[in-house]
This record gives C-alpha cells, structure tokens and sequence, in this order.
C-alpha cells in the first residue's frame, strides 16, 4: 500500500475549506497500520527519482558515481549570474564524494550536478541561492545541500526558497552544523537537517529529540568517492547528509507521491531510534 | 586632545604583532594536541578573493606565511566558501591536490582537517590541521575539538584585521605612528 496525494482535474480549495468541500479532497489511500523498513524501501532502488548535488561539481565517469544525467554550473559575472551546461567536473573531490554516496544507497536514480563553487568567496551566497532556485524550478524531487551561508543579508531570500521547494515537492536535505554557529539553510524547518553519528552502518539513522538538527546519519570515516577516480577516507556532516538524500531515494522511488512533510514523517518513523525500529 | 591621541596611537600600533602572535599560538596548540605534522591559519583576502597563509606550525612554518591561493578551490576553498568542516585522508591519490600542494609548499599531506573561521555572519579564513597520526581513526569529539579552535583562530584572526584597519585608517600620521610605536616600546620595557 502506498500513500498516494490527491488526483484530480476538479480545482480544489487553496485557502479555505468550506463545509461540503470536505469530500472534495479526500485522500484515497492511507498510511499503512505500521510504517516499517520494508514497507519504506524495501526492495527500492530509487528507481525514477531525480537528485541534484549542489555542491562543487561532480567529477564524470567516476566508477563510484556511474551516470550523471546533467551537470550545470552557476557563474558570476559582475552582478550577472547565470546557470551554464559545464563540463569542468569537480572543483575539489567534494560533490563527487556526496553523489557517490547517493549512488552508493540508491543505485538507479538519476544524478544532476549543480556547481556553485568557483566564482570567488564574495560571490559564494548569491551563487549558492542561484543554484538552489534553478534547482527548485527544474522539479528535483531531492536536492543534497552540504554547505550551509551564515550571510545574515540573504536568510529571508533563502528561507523562502526553502519554503517555495517543500510546498513544490522538492526536499531539501542540508547539512547542519557542528559548531554552534547560526548558519543556513539547515535550520529552517522545511528542510531535513542531518549531522553525524559514529556508526559505520550507512543505512543507521537517529532521529534527534532536541531539533534544530533533525538527523543524525553516517559522516565518520567514510569511504567516498573522490577527484581522479579514487576513493578517498573522509568525515564531516557532509558526508552525513548524502546518505540521508539516498535514503529519501529510496523512499520516493517506492512511493512517488509523498510530500516532503510525508517524507520527513516517513524518516522519523523508520529512524533507528524510533518505536518499533529500536 | 594629543594624550587622547597618543592613547588611540598607543592602543593601535604593534597590536597586529600581539594577535599575530595569538593566532600563531593557536595554529602551535592545535598542531600539538592533534599530534599533527603541521596546522595552517588562512585569511581571506577578499579584495583579490583568495587565501592567505597567514600563520603557520611545523612543516612550511619558514616559508608559507604569505602565499596565496584562489578562494572557492580545493578543500579549503570548499570549506571556505560553504561553512562545512572537512577531514579527508589519503589525499595523496589525489592526483590534482597533490601535484598543486606540491608545486606550491613542497609538502603533499596524507590527510587533513580543515574548518571555517566564522565571527557573527562573515568566514574570515580557514583552519587547517595536517597529517594527524593515522593510526588512530578520527572520531567526532576530534570533529568538535577542531571546532574549538576554529573558534579561537577566528577571534585572532578578526583582531588581527581590525588592528591592521585601524592602522592603515592612522597610516601616513607618521607623528601619531611614532607616539604608537614609543608606547608600545614602554609596554614592552615595562
């Protein structure tokens, strides 16, 4: 049984229910009695769904990363930015490390790269949220975000394409910091944020009781993909978050319709920690 | 009016040799308690857009201080410019890294940490910790430690830039300059 959203061609109500429209937007399936592993991504491959590494590139024909359907990068010039096809790869081993994690849990879905380093550090924000809205504006089910703003200027603008992707159906899974430091977007709440647990298990997820940061998923000493073909031995939240992107892979290849808030419900429920799962 | 003078000259010249000082302390106590090979603090120069090494301990501590690199490549530019602490190791089979860190100190790490230094919304530069002893796998409490004295590097290395504003904001007051330099001599001779 799968969770599946309301279909229809009738116009539904936006901003107000009235007292017959009830029936109108009935959700014809439900929840299953116990959601579990297995009823999760058992048997899933991410099969058709559709992930964007925002990152520092993704280096191709990396045996680890296999194919990536598309790679884009976000250039400045002046105050002109704009979103280019790119052929220049990874800029520093970085998003090739995050995709080959993603490949590495969910084997068929589909990679797209977005590049957002390489313009200089004083363009790095306005790039970085460049990069995000064309991503949210191609319809990535997923978006892998481990790098994080702490420029105070660009919050709201960020906060509502946060917004903007989680009511779009986009799920933004961002890492979260280890310093107590304000940065972004990993603290808004449309997003899934994840930092590090010392498991070696990559399919190991905590589900955090005290928020902001949400999950904690593998980011120690993890083998990842690297420049140069290689594999490379790394540690930090953003390795972290890469698993978590696999695992909503997984979950949204079985279950296509679910809602980011369905989503998060759905890594809750399954989290090691939780419930039945413990 | 020239006491108050000679006071703000006092307070700003030879400050920028203290807080260098500070921060050279910091890269030397994080070397060491990491039982590292060597542990670099980077500034960010933002007008030309890159990093700066500003102080360093152990290996190219005679002769890095001062080189530059762009500011959005590499890991450190990475950590730079997205605010994420990073270890990696075996950066060796980095073919690119390791022929770029070679062409520019002569030194290829195996592995190294490196996190951002932040003061309120602004990424001043970066802290790097080189070869840590791999014998021993890397744990988060080391992932925290790093952050500590990412901390304590930033606060350096944020005193060290307003010293050096305030003193180019006093620069060519060769009278006031002098004033600064005598002041900071008493201080020194007690």
């Amino acid at each position: 049984m799968s969770v599946v959203a309301h279909q229809t061609d009738e116009e539904l109500p936006a901003w107000s229910l009235s007292a017959s429209a009830g029936d109108s937007i009935h959700l014809p399936s439900v929840w299953p009695e116990r959601v579990t592993r297995e009823w999760a991504f058992g048997d899933a491959t991410g099969a058709g769904v559709r992930v964007c590494v925002l990152d520092s590139g993704i280096e191709l024909d990396h045996p680890l990363v296999g194919e990536v359907q598309r790679s884009v990068a976000v250039v400045k010039e002046g105050d002109e930015i704009d979103v280019v096809d790119d052929d220049e790869g990874d800029l520093c081993g970085h998003g090739t490390a995050c995709a080959g994690i993603i490949r590495s849990l969910a084997p068929e879905c589909e990679l797209t790269s977005v590049r957002v380093l390489g313009a200089g550090y004083t363009g790095s924000a306005p790039v970085l949220l460049a990069g995000l809205e064309w991503a949210i504006d191609e319809g990535f089910d997923i978006v892998n975000m481990s790098l994080s703003t702490t420029k105070t200027q660009y919050v709201d603008r960020l906060h509502a394409l946060a917004d903007r992707a989680y009511f779009k159906r986009t799920m933004l899974i961002a890492s979260a910091h280890n310093m107590p430091v304000e940065s972004f977007p990993w603290r808004f709440a449309s997003v899934v944020s994840v930092g590090s647990h010392e498991s070696t298990d990559p399919f190991a997820l905590y589900a955090n009781p005290n928020p902001p940061v949400e999950f904690f998923a593998r980011g120690l000493n993890v083998d990842v993909a690297w420049l140069g073909g290689e594999t490379i031995n790394a540690t930090g939240n953003s390795f972290a978050t890469p698993h978590v992107a696999g695992l909503c892979a997984l979950v949204l290849g079985k279950h296509p319709k679910l809602t980011p808030f369905q989503l998060k419900s759905v890594l809750h429920l399954t989290a090691t920690n939780v419930g039945e799962s413990a | 009016m020239s006491d108050l003078r000679a006071a703000v000259a006092a307070g700003v010249f030879g400050t920028d040799e203290a807080f260098r000082a500070l921060l050279q302390s910091t890269v030397e106590t994080a070397r060491a308690i990491f039982h590292a090979k060597a542990s670099s603090a980077f500034l960010l120069d933002e007008e030309t857009d890159e990093l700066v090494f500003e102080a360093v301990a152990g290996e190219g501590a005679d002769t890095l201080v001062g080189r530059r690199f762009p500011s959005s490549t590499g890991v450190a530019g990475w950590v730079l410019v997205t605010r994420q602490p990073l270890v990696v190791d075996d950066l060796s089979k980095d073919t690119r890294f390791s022929r770029d860190a070679a062409a520019s100190t002569g030194y290829v790490p195996r592995g190294l940490m490196a996190a951002p230094l932040l003061v309120e919304d602004r990424a001043l530069g970066v802290l790097e910790v080189l070869d840590r002893p791999a014998a021993t796998p890397f744990t988060l409490a080391e992932m925290d430690l790093l952050g500590l004295f990412a901390n304590q590097a930033a606060i350096a290395l944020d005193l060290l830039q307003r010293a050096r504003r305030a003193q180019a904001a006093l620069g060519g007051h060769g009278e006031l300059e002098a004033l600064g330099r005598f002041a900071a001599l008493e201080r020194l001779l007690g």
